[in-house]
């Protein structure tokens, strides 16, 4: 742990010592723990706590899932159901689990908004960027393939709609959705690989938890500001941080408890509200549901996906200058896709030097716009793809594009960046002055 | 944002000035007993339901994911232990191992259907959603509930006279709470809008008044009874909400009381590092 000046960890008994002298795990676990953290951080950076519990949590409840879980198409859906009705405590597993799947999106774009706000993703925190969006990219897979797993009609026939993406990869596609689902068709391989690969990816995703954790505490946290920990010393660096524990530690369980308190009210009283009813069908390929909808936290992508139709012109022109090749299906997987690439290359769109979004009067409101977009992409990925909601998905998609390609390259070129705090210490004390007795003062930067 | 609009929200769609060939149908809000986070389920409305379920479903619909032991359950319909050995018995099941049927026990699973047509009804009451909308924000069900057992008692109560527009001959039973049956060209307008709501439905109308006769007196209209089947149909879609609600209880309860103390201990924690030392 390089980058900030801080105490090191010194053994206190011979037994300590004995060990970490040969393993220097205790001294890990120390610097992580007291870890400076800049004191002035918001209520925004709980999520990566919540998200970290989620993890276990989705590990734990899963792992107890499989004990009862049969794998097969003739019986997965009806050991779902044995899991609801007859494994003690079955049905809290079960509806903790599938909850816990929009608990963990709903921290992760938290988290991921609040580190486009902030700015975190600059220098030097690109690679705790990148594997965020990796893990983010892991963490859909993920939700996508234990959708599956119950073997519902929603289940069956969104699998089939979401490898037929791959199909519409121009020459290979064919192969390749073959080669997913290791059949022609939504079957029994297909189940089996999703099953075996559900259970794996939250692995990968708890080893790149560490590795994302590793990034940032050496680069050190970003904070509201964007101004960095002063490291000249360990004394100046005091004054800019706290140690993780006990100061962030009891600040991140706090939020917990309140993120989970609304959990176990969804859980207990509302389990089936995030969820689809077609799904308590089971899968019959002979008949399509109405209407196919992804999972509320795949919307907004599916509303890029579904936007650009053949009669778009950005559509025709690729069209026409591929001669063909990227018709509108394979227009809009791209576009999906690229919709994700463009957050993980933010760090070299952006083009401000500013971090803070505190300080950048115009990329303000671009932002307040994009979190707004990115609702209405999720409403219009829910609406059928008919009438004015394409266009609507449309319009949306394209601000999407617009704010990373465009707006983001441009603003730090024309923005006029507002005066910021010289250090960390300053912007805490303009809240928590201890000279006014503890009354908040109301040079408060507007946010 | 949240949900699928089937419905409702297409019938909203007008607004796009589009040909939509999906009807808008008619729910209900009825009440029932068990809605909200301290409902509970009404022990005497499922055994009236089983009943209706006994004597007039069960004739072609199945329940095949229910056992005959799960009458038992606390929670649920809550029959006497030889109640439901007398109840299993009525009917038989196959054994493997006898390789011939033999009278149920209550070890055993309800039939599946005996109409190849006629859907299982051990999920039904889950497996709809009878609220939609507005304008697929999902906020009807948040606030009203998904709407399943709304949705099947209001598909009971529903059959009504076909519509003029409908040829007499048209297959099928005219009910305002089915979308996706058959419906005759003959009531959708120029612009592809339905003229009437509903759509026609295979299965004849299997509540017409006095199906059952209640040992506890209770009416036996054609909306109580299907009232108190939907009752026991979401019992058999969901028969741990009791014990899950209870559990959602426990678990606020608990998370709120842990939330006040780690609020406290997280603003004393932090005082001295806001404000300074406490002057004494």
């Amino acid at each position: 742990m390089s980058g900030i000046p801080h105490d090191h960890y010194e053994p206190k008994t011979g037994g300590e010592r004995w060990l970490n002298n040969r393993l220097p795990v205790l001294g890990l676990l120390y610097d992580t723990l007291m870890i400076p953290t800049p004191k002035n951080l918001n209520w925004m950076w709980i999520w990566g706590i919540v998200l970290t519990f989620t993890l276990a949590l989705q590990i734990v409840t899963g792992i107890v899932l499989v004990m009862h879980y049969t794998p097969h198409v003739d019986m997965a859906f009806s050991s779902v159901e044995k899991i609801m009705r007859d494994v003690n405590g079955g049905f809290m597993l079960r509806y903790l689990h599938a909850n816990g799947a929009s608990l963990f999106f709903v921290a992760v774009y938290a988290h991921i908004f609040r580190s486009l706000y902030y700015g975190n993703y600059k220098s030097p925190r690109e690679v705790t960027w990148i594997i965020g969006i990796l893990m983010y990219l892991l963490m859909m897979g993920t939700a996508f393939m234990g959708y599956v797993l119950p073997w519902g009609q929603m289940s069956f026939h969104g699998t089939a709609v979401i490898t037929g993406l791959f199909g519409a990869i121009p020459f290979v596609g064919e192969a390749i959705q073959t080669w997913l689902l290791g059949a022609s068709a939504v079957g029994q391989p297909a189940l089996n690989r999703f099953f075996s690969l559900h259970y794996l990816m939250p692995f990968i995703l708890a080893g790149l938890t560490v590795v994302h954790i590793w990034a940032f505490h050496s680069t050190g946290n970003n904070n509201p500001t964007g101004v960095e920990v002063r490291r000249t010393s360990k004394e100046e660096a005091k004054r800019d941080t706290l140690p993780f524990w006990p100061y962030f530690v009891m600040k991140d369980l706090f939020a917990l408890a309140i993120v989970l308190m609304i959990f176990f009210a969804i859980v207990g009283f509302m389990p089936n509200y995030l969820g689809h009813p077609d799904n308590y069908i089971e899968a019959n390929p002979l008949a399509t549901p109405a209407h196919i909808v992804p999972e509320w936290y795949f919307l907004p992508f599916y509303a890029i996906l579904r936007a650009f139709t053949a009669d778009v012109w950005v559509v025709m022109f690729a069209e026409w200058i591929t001669f063909g090749i990227v018709d509108a299906k394979f227009f809009g997987v791209l576009a999906m896709f690229g919709a994700i690439a463009v957050i993980a290359l933010a760090p070299w769109l952006d083009t401000s030097s500013v971090r803070s979004g505190r300080y950048r009067p115009m990329f303000k409101w671009w932002f307040a716009l994009l979190v707004v977009d990115f609702f209405v992409l999720m409403w219009g990925g829910a609406m059928p793809a008919e009438g004015i909601y394409p266009y609507i998905s449309l319009i949306g998609a394209a601000y999407w594009f617009g704010y990373f390609l465009v707006i983001l390259p441009l603003l730090g070129v024309i923005e006029k960046p507002l005066p910021m705090p010289a250090t960390i210490e300053d912007d805490f004390n303009a809240h928590y002055d201890p000279k006014t007795g503890g009354t908040h003062t109301v040079v408060k930067p507007a946010e | 944002m949240l949900k699928t609009a089937i419905l409702a929200a297409i019938a909203a769609m007008g607004l796009a000035g589009t040909a939509i060939a999906e009807a808008e149908t008619h729910i209900t809000d009825y009440d029932f007993s068990y809605e909200g986070p301290f409902g509970a389920f009404d022990q005497m409305q499922l055994q009236r339901g089983l009943q209706v379920y006994t004597e007039v479903c069960a004739a072609c619909h199945g329940l095949k994911y229910v056992s005959y032991r799960n009458l038992a359950d606390e929670g649920g319909p809550g029959l006497p232990e030889d109640q439901v050995r007398a109840y299993a018995a009525q009917f038989e099941t196959f054994d493997e191992e006898l390789d011939d049927f033999r009278p149920a026990t209550p070890a055993d699973k309800f039939p599946e259907s005996a109409l190849p047509e006629a859907p299982d009804l051990s999920l039904m009451a889950k497996s709809r959603a009878g609220f939609h909308g507005p304008y697929g924000s999902g906020l009807n069900q948040l606030f009203k509930g998904m709407g399943g057992p709304e949705y099947v008692a209001s598909l009971l109560t529903g059959y009504e006279e076909a519509p003029a527009c409908a040829p007499e001959d048209f297959a099928g039973y005219y009910n305002v709470a089915f979308a996706s049956g058959g419906f005759p060209e003959s009531c959708i307008d120029d612009e592809g809008h339905h003229e009437v709501p509903g759509s026609w439905i295979a299965m004849p109308p299997p509540l017409l008044g006095d199906d059952v006769t209640y040992e506890d007196g209770h009416e036996a209209s054609v909306v109580e009874e299907a009232k108190d089947v939907t009752a026991f149909m979401m019992w058999t879609a969901e028969p741990k909400m009791m014990a899950r609600k209870q559990a959602g209880f426990t678990g606020v309860l608990f998370l709120g009381l842990l939330a006040v103390l780690l609020y406290f201990t997280n603003k004393r924690i932090w005082h001295r590092a806001k404000y300074g030392p406490r002057d004494k």
